[in-house]
């Protein structure tokens, strides 16, 4: 066995996540924000793993 | 078939693998664009350039501070501060003037923080990968990092789930580095480092290869691009969390006791897309553009598989669930806490290099006595 199936099971595990959750909770391309933050006006507000609960 | 038809199909058959695989890349940023919005097609894309440029310049955390640890061979972990102080000298202005817009990897210290990072800094040694080593590695057909990948993300989902708990143990307030001042002293912070290892260092090995400097300045150039589009820095592990936090609802858990994961900001994120999780698109991003790397290389996914005795997989599922649960604790793995911490003038940053350079130390001797290589 190489890494071909290894490497390939990741993508497939990619694509599954993906998947499901596109179908859980398909985006909406029109609530979209700004294409960058810098300059939008707006305040960061994505999830970030040193930020405490809000 | 003559020596020479059969070398002209081969070449044919990488060029057209190779033109396949960029071709993928465009079309998925793309159709995350269309689909979730041209901020997040654009995150996708830093993240494949994150992933391509780990896996491609072969840039990584938990190697660099083996070879130093071990060999006393500094040039990884120059580089590795090469990169921070890069994005350090446009993030700290940047935040200064943007404050509103712009947000850093800011944490508090405390005691749960510390042991967080020490136990991390010794997880990351035993299975060599840390939060984006992890991705990397899986993207790439490590068995060990695919096998360690879903325990991470439980991990991170249950440390995020104890948060509130452990950081009720003590933690100090916020503490940053902000504007002039404070690019001058992360800056002199990150030269006294270097000074440190250069002296801890090898003679001979203290020179810093061309494609690290590539690598460190790829890396600048992708984090300062991700702190831009996103508005916050690279992060890793609250996306891996997002994504468990995510199945445990689908399968009809109820997080409402979690002061985290009840919180308003997670409940919209549990609702809302994956494709619009800034953190969760550099993973895929990872993932995937390791795995481009590897098939883009002669023979990168034709290697064999390693063996391994059994106490190395049941260690690499332990150890999986540990580098996620702690990196929550430590606000971060080296990517969020270290690299960005730093890099955007939290303190916590600093304290989290030093705690977890000591557990490395530990980790580095339990490796062996786990299985996962030939003991000396």
């Amino acid at each position: 066995m190489t890494r071909r199936f290894t490497a390939s099971l990741a993508i497939f595990g990619l694509v599954a996540l993906i998947g499901l959750d596109v179908i859980a909770s398909p985006p909406n391309p029109y609530r979209a924000p700004p294409m960058l933050a810098f300059g939008s006006g707006l305040a960061a507000s994505g999830g970030f793993c040193g930020a405490l609960p809000e | 078939m003559s020596d020479i038809s059969y070398a002209q199909a081969r070449t044919s058959n990488l060029v057209f693998g190779r033109s396949a695989l960029i071709g993928a890349a465009a079309v998925l940023v793309v159709l995350v664009a269309l689909f979730a919005g041209a901020r997040f097609g654009l995150m996708l894309a830093l993240g494949l350039g994150f992933g391509v440029a780990l896996e491609g310049l072969r840039f990584g955390f938990a190697g660099p501070w083996r070879a130093m640890i071990l060999r006393r061979e500094p040039a990884g972990v120059f580089a590795q501060l090469l990169a921070i102080g890069l994005v350090a000298c446009v993030a700290i202005p940047l935040l200064a003037a943007h404050p509103e817009e712009l947000s850093g990897a800011q944490a508090p210290i405390g005691w749960a923080m510390i042991g967080g990072a020490f136990v991390f800094g010794a997880a990351m040694q035993v299975v060599l990968g840390c939060g984006s080593g992890t991705l990397v590695n899986a993207g790439s057909g490590n068995p060990i990092g695919l096998l360690a990948l879903p325990f991470f993300a439980i991990g991170s989902f249950a440390g995020a789930y104890h948060l509130v708990w452990w950081t009720d143990l003590g933690a100090l307030p916020i503490l940053t580095l902000r504007g002039g001042l404070g690019l001058v002293i992360t800056l002199a912070g990150l030269g006294l480092t270097a000074g440190l290892f250069w002296i801890l260092g090898k003679p001979g090995t203290r020179k810093l290869p061309a494609r690290y400097v590539v690598a460190a300045c790829v890396l600048a150039a992708l984090a300062v691009g991700n702190l831009v589009v996103a508005g916050q820095p690279w992060g890793v592990v609250y996306g891996l969390g997002l994504w468990a936090a995510k199945g445990a609802v689908a399968l009809g858990a109820d997080l409402s006791g979690s002061a985290f994961w009840a919180a308003s900001g997670s409940v919209q994120r549990l609702n809302t897309s994956l494709l619009t999780d800034y953190t969760s698109l550099t993973d895929i991003g990872l993932i995937a553009g390791a795995f481009g790397v590897a098939a883009w290389r002669r023979g990168g996914l034709s290697q064999a598989l390693p063996s391994y005795p059994a106490r190395a997989w049941v260690a690499t599922v332990v150890v999986g669930l540990v580098l996620g649960y702690s990196s929550r604790l430590a606000f971060g793995c080296n990517v969020g806490a270290f690299f960005s911490g730093i890099a955007t003038g939290s303190l916590h940053g600093w304290v989290w290099f030093i705690a977890a350079f000591a557990g490395a130390f530990v980790g580095i001797r339990l490796r062996p006595l786990l299985g996962l290589e030939a003991r000396a």
